[in-house]
């Protein structure tokens, strides 16, 4: 009977007023509020909290906090919960992870008669082959994997997410974490301190009474100091460049991810206890001195009742004294300092019984306390760029050669008293706090605008050295066992893979899988680095460290993903549009009326009255200045210098490599004043495009350029009764003919609304008014002109309406019916590329073009038997390969068959000549090519009338 | 992610702005050869060291950016408005 609640210990963090009661595998627990799922588990007896990922053998606590791989335990239908370290609240349901059928008897520990087949590569090397029976193998295999359960119908959650820009972060808030953090905040820095454990301390929390005395210290000046922000339950994920820091924190069981930008860096991460390897190793009873001082010390919990200690160092000594005082029997203590003195071998079946010694002494107990070590925490040094090497005298690896903007204090550096680790930890603080001012002063002297840079004390500070305390080198014991709990991984397994040649420790890392599972490693990186040493014959420092990489320790992808942050834009006249039966449809970031029931009665009555759509999401550019023609000459293929006041002209835009980047009609509103409208989704790509050249290629250039896109509402009236409707609501202009022809603009007050745009172009193929109104009069002139044109037949139409009908017209859309590799003669535009002018974007590719001819072209097409509309995308084949394809293709209502605009090679572009479409299920038909683009209004009457 | 130090700006995370990659000079248009224009267009030096890049502040301040980098170690040496000498 392992486990019992304790009487009244000094430190605990346990709250015995307040009841908490869970239920664990279905049966009701109880334990107090400031219990770990763990702590309250193990008072109320239990051993085994998990199955292990390979063999399936139960396990129990290892090291009881944040790192132990043993305590991964599903609550409710959050998987992968940390036992040792999530706190206990009231109604958990909390279930073993990784055991099938139960806790108690798992069908696959089979595994563990079988172990000794599964040797690294087990699975790749036996159940390759016959390849017919791998999805059986998979089926079955499946059921081996480790991890607790998602629940698909759990509702999603979105992780918050914040940024920081502390000058000083300390990543750890154990007795140098805290200091440093003082220390910093002393010199005047801002300071963030992260830790990962509920409560700042570290060892402190469980060290007697000289710790508790500094602790209570150095937390009545962090509380009191406003320049530092600490972060507890919260875990530094990782270092990347110029110090960009991630941080998970968890409060109120709601996850944060904190991305913060530190000036300076410094790593208190302490030392991690590291586990021996030797035979029942991870039965259930076995556990570090750490794990055994959390529990008695925070908890009030007996690790056992009858313990055999083996110790090499202060912490197991401790140990020993804290399971006396706690009443726990010490059968044997095992000095590993003494030469002779070995801990061989733990047994018993399921759990702790006996513990041989040297010498074959064999000793009955239920608890085995081992302290053979400590792995400096250099993950978040490692990631930058540090390699950290081996001190065999210390017998761990310790921080070599960092970065400014780096530091660490601690354990990490050394070994020390708690004056000796807090004084370090001080300095170090100070110190980071004058690089980061240095660095804030460096960023402002380089910001003009900025305030004047303070002066910062040029001086380093001595920062004093803390030398780590020699160690017996205690890696493995006489007997194997596992180096790796999360994995499963032995030593012989190791050895195995330096026999068969992986005698890099980073391809025995993969092989074997050792450090590479939940733990990432914390606790077997130096101990399979020290196996593998042993088994290769070369030594620990020769053999190196594997690389840490980010993350520090597994984050949710949750965390991870946050809120979502796609921007969506509405027009202003969304609402009407919902509210008029209009289908939404995403086009970009724009969501757009697609129709409003029946697009082809859209077409029909835009054909023969008026209809009206919206086109806010237009790019619109306003482009003011001396120099806009020359800047048009040089964006647009064609000309733009002769554009009189009140004209307007389409223009296609390449880029340097001759492939049509954009197009779209400007306007010159008056002498210096030009209006550019470009597609929708090119607006943001054409202004920076502009913005490039005249910064960087014509920084003399007069030219200003505002991106109004979101400041003008616009509307299209279209159809023959279009100018009468114009004429009705339009005051300031003559809209007759002759007056306002066709690719003209003009300035004019609509319904009431002044200062609007009037575009007299034609995307429908109709007669047609673009009405650009600012964006606050959008609705009212959107009702004005629906009013006004009540009795000419308008009606709203959508995206698709407009699609058919510019279909029918011929007029392409870039990126729909040219893609990454359309120059600008592939859809026929050689009367726009004027190859004349000195100079334009993209000119040399489309003069070679020119003298070469198209490789493609855009042509439009018609399938002889029109009631088929062949899927956009159709290949077009001739002589048993792909020729082009359908870029474009609808039902046109006004001719009521089908059509289409394609790409095919310029061979098969001749009017008239045959093409065959391959349609996605299978079938061939023909179509003919058309001389002209447009199926409908070939001479352009309509838009021109 | 990098800090830039914007000169109009101040230090700004570097997803604020576009890389437009290394730096390159235009051929004079009427004389170029497809060689030498295609060259300008894909070629790039992919210094492991000192590079000159451009990036674009274009959720900041607009202004398109000359930044002297070290690909190795990331470290920026300099960060000025195009055309403008070093300071």
């Amino acid at each position: 009977m392992s486990g019992s609640r304790l009487g009244v210990q000094p430190g605990e963090l346990i709250d015995r007023d307040r009841v908490v009661r869970f239920r664990w595998n279905g049966a009701e627990h109880h334990g107090f509020a400031g219990d770990t799922i763990a702590s309250a588990l193990a008072a109320g007896g239990v051993e085994v909290f998990s199955r292990s990922f390979k063999y399936r053998r139960p396990r129990g606590i290892l090291t009881a906090d944040y790192h132990d791989p043993n305590l991964f335990v599903q609550v409710g239908d959050e998987p992968n919960v940390r036992a040792g370290h999530r706190l206990l609240i009231g109604g958990m349901d909390v279930t073993a992870q990784g055991a099938w059928p139960s806790l108690g008897f798992d069908a696959r520990a089979a595994n563990r008669v079988v172990g000794r087949f599964l040797s690294p590569g087990f699975y790749y090397k036996t159940f390759i082959s016959p390849a017919r029976l791998r999805p059986a193998y998979q089926k079955i295999l499946r059921r081996f994997g480790a991890g607790g359960k998602i629940d698909p119908t759990t509702p999603p959650a979105h992780a918050g997410k914040r940024f920081a820009h502390p000058d000083v972060l300390v990543a750890g808030g154990g007795p140098a974490g805290m200091a440093a953090a003082l220390g910093a905040s002393h010199r005047g820095a801002r300071v963030m301190l992260v830790e990962e454990n509920h409560h700042l301390g570290g060892h402190l929390l469980y060290g007697g009474p000289e710790s508790e005395a500094t602790l209570a210290e150095l937390r009545a000046l962090i509380g009191a100091d406003d320049a530092i922000e600490v972060l507890t339950n919260a875990v530094v994920t990782g270092r990347y460049d110029h110090n960009w820091v991630g941080i998970v924190v968890i409060q109120g069981g709601e996850e944060q991810l904190v991305k913060a930008r530190a000036k300076c860096l410094v790593v208190a991460a302490g030392k991690i206890e590291r586990p021996y390897v030797f035979a029942g190793n991870d039965l259930p009873g076995v556990m570090l001195s750490s794990a055994a001082r959390r529990l008695i010390n925070l908890y009030a919990v007996a690790p056992g009742t009858r313990a055999v200690v083996a110790t090499a160092n202060e912490s197991g000594d401790a140990a020993l004294a804290d399971l006396e005082r706690a009443g726990v029997e010490v059968a044997a203590v095992a000095d590993l300092r003494k030469s002779g003195s070995l801990l061989v071998r733990a047994k018993g079946r399921g759990r702790v019984a006996a513990v041989e010694l040297s010498g074959g002494r064999t000793i009955d107990a239920d608890l085995l306390v081992t302290a053979v070590g400590w792995t400096t925490s250099t993950s978040l040094l490692n990631m930058a760029g540090d390699r950290p090497a081996y001190d065999a005298r210390a017998a761990r690896f310790l921080p070599g050669e960092l970065p400014d903007d780096v530091l660490a204090a601690g354990g990490v550096v050394g070994d020390g008293s708690i004056e000796a680790i807090v004084d370090h930890g001080r300095v170090v603080g100070f110190e980071a706090g004058r690089r980061a001012l240095g660095t804030r002063a460096t960023w402002q002297r380089l910001t003009p605008r900025a305030a004047p840079a303070p002066e910062v004390d040029p001086e380093p500070t001595v920062i004093p050295r803390l030398p780590a305390m020699p160690h017996p080198e205690l890696f493995a014991g006489p007997t194997d066992g596992f180096v790796d709990f999360s994995e499963d991984v032995k030593g012989r397994d190791l050895a195995l893979a330096a026999a068969e040649g992986y005698d890099s420790i980073e391809l025995a890392k993969r092989y074997t899988t050792v450090t590479m599972g939940s733990i990432q490693g914390k606790l077997a990186g130096v101990n399979a680095v020290a196996v593998h040493a042993a088994a290769t014959g070369a030594t620990i420092a020769a053999t190196g460290t594997t690389t840490w990489r980010p993350p520090y320790a597994p984050i949710t992808l949750g965390a991870l993903a946050g809120v979502d942050e796609d921007p969506v834009r509405y027009s202003p006249l969304h609402d009407w549009h919902m509210a008029h039966g209009a289908t939404p449809i995403a086009a970009g970031q724009w969501i757009r009326p697609d129709h409003y029931g029946d697009p082809a009665r859209e077409v029909r009555n835009t054909r023969a009255n008026v209809g009206i759509i919206d086109v806010s999401p237009l790019g619109k550019i306003d482009l003011r200045g001396r120099d806009v023609p020359r800047l048009l000459e040089f964006v647009y293929t064609n000309r733009w210098d002769s554009l009189a006041i009140g004209g307007v002209r389409y223009g296609v835009m390449c880029a340097e490599d001759g492939v049509i980047l954009d197009d779209g009609v400007t306007a010159r509103l008056e002498e210096g004043r030009f209006y550019m409208t470009t597609t929708s989704s090119g607006a943001g790509r054409v202004w920076n495009w502009i913005d490039e050249w005249l910064q960087t290629a014509f920084p003399t250039w007069d030219v200003k350029t505002t991106a109004v896109t979101d400041g003008y509402a616009a509307m299209n009236i279209a159809g023959p009764r279009s100018r009468e409707l114009l004429e009705r609501v339009a005051s300031g202009v003559d809209s007759s003919p002759e007056s306002f022809p066709y690719m003209n603009a003009r300035i004019a007050t609509v319904a009431g609304v002044a200062e609007c745009i009037v575009l007299r172009i034609g995307f429908t193929g109709e007669l047609s008014y673009e009405v650009h109104v600012p964006a606050g009069y959008g609705l009212h002139v959107w009702e004005a002109l629906l009013a006004a044109g009540s009795d000419l037949g308008i009606a709203p139409f959508g995206l698709e309406a407009q699609r058919i009908m510019r279909l029918e017209k011929g007029h392409f859309i870039v990126g729909q019916d040219t893609d990454g590799l359309t120059k600008a003669y592939t859809p026929g535009l050689a009367g726009l590329v004027k190859i004349d002018k000195p100079d334009f974007s993209g000119k040399p590719e489309l003069v070679w073009e020119g003298e070469q001819g198209a490789p493609r072209r855009l042509v439009a097409i018609q399938p002889v038997d029109g009631s088929v509309v062949p899927p956009e995308a159709s290949q077009i084949i001739a002589g048993g390969r792909t020729r082009g394809r359908v870029t474009s293709s609808r039902m046109s209502p006004t001719l009521e068959r089908s059509i289409c605009l394609a790409i095919v090679d310029t061979e098969h572009a001749a009017a008239g000549a045959e093409l065959t479409i391959r349609l996605p299920d299978g079938r061939d038909i023909a179509a003919t090519v058309l001389e002209h683009h447009a199926h409908v209004d070939v001479d352009g009457g309509r838009v021109r009338g | 992610m990098l800090v830039i130090v914007c000169p109009h700006c101040g230090p700004r995370n570097s997803n604020e702005f576009t890389f437009l990659g290394e730096r390159s000079t235009r051929p004079a248009v009427a004389a170029t050869t497809p060689a030498e224009w295609r060259h300008y267009l894909y070629f790039k030096n992919n210094a492991a060291g000192e590079e000159d890049e451009r990036w674009f502040h274009v959720s900041g301040c607009r202004r398109f950016l000359d930044v002297e980098r070290d690909t190795l170690t990331n470290e920026i040496r300099s960060v000025r408005d195009v055309g403008e000498a070093a300071r």
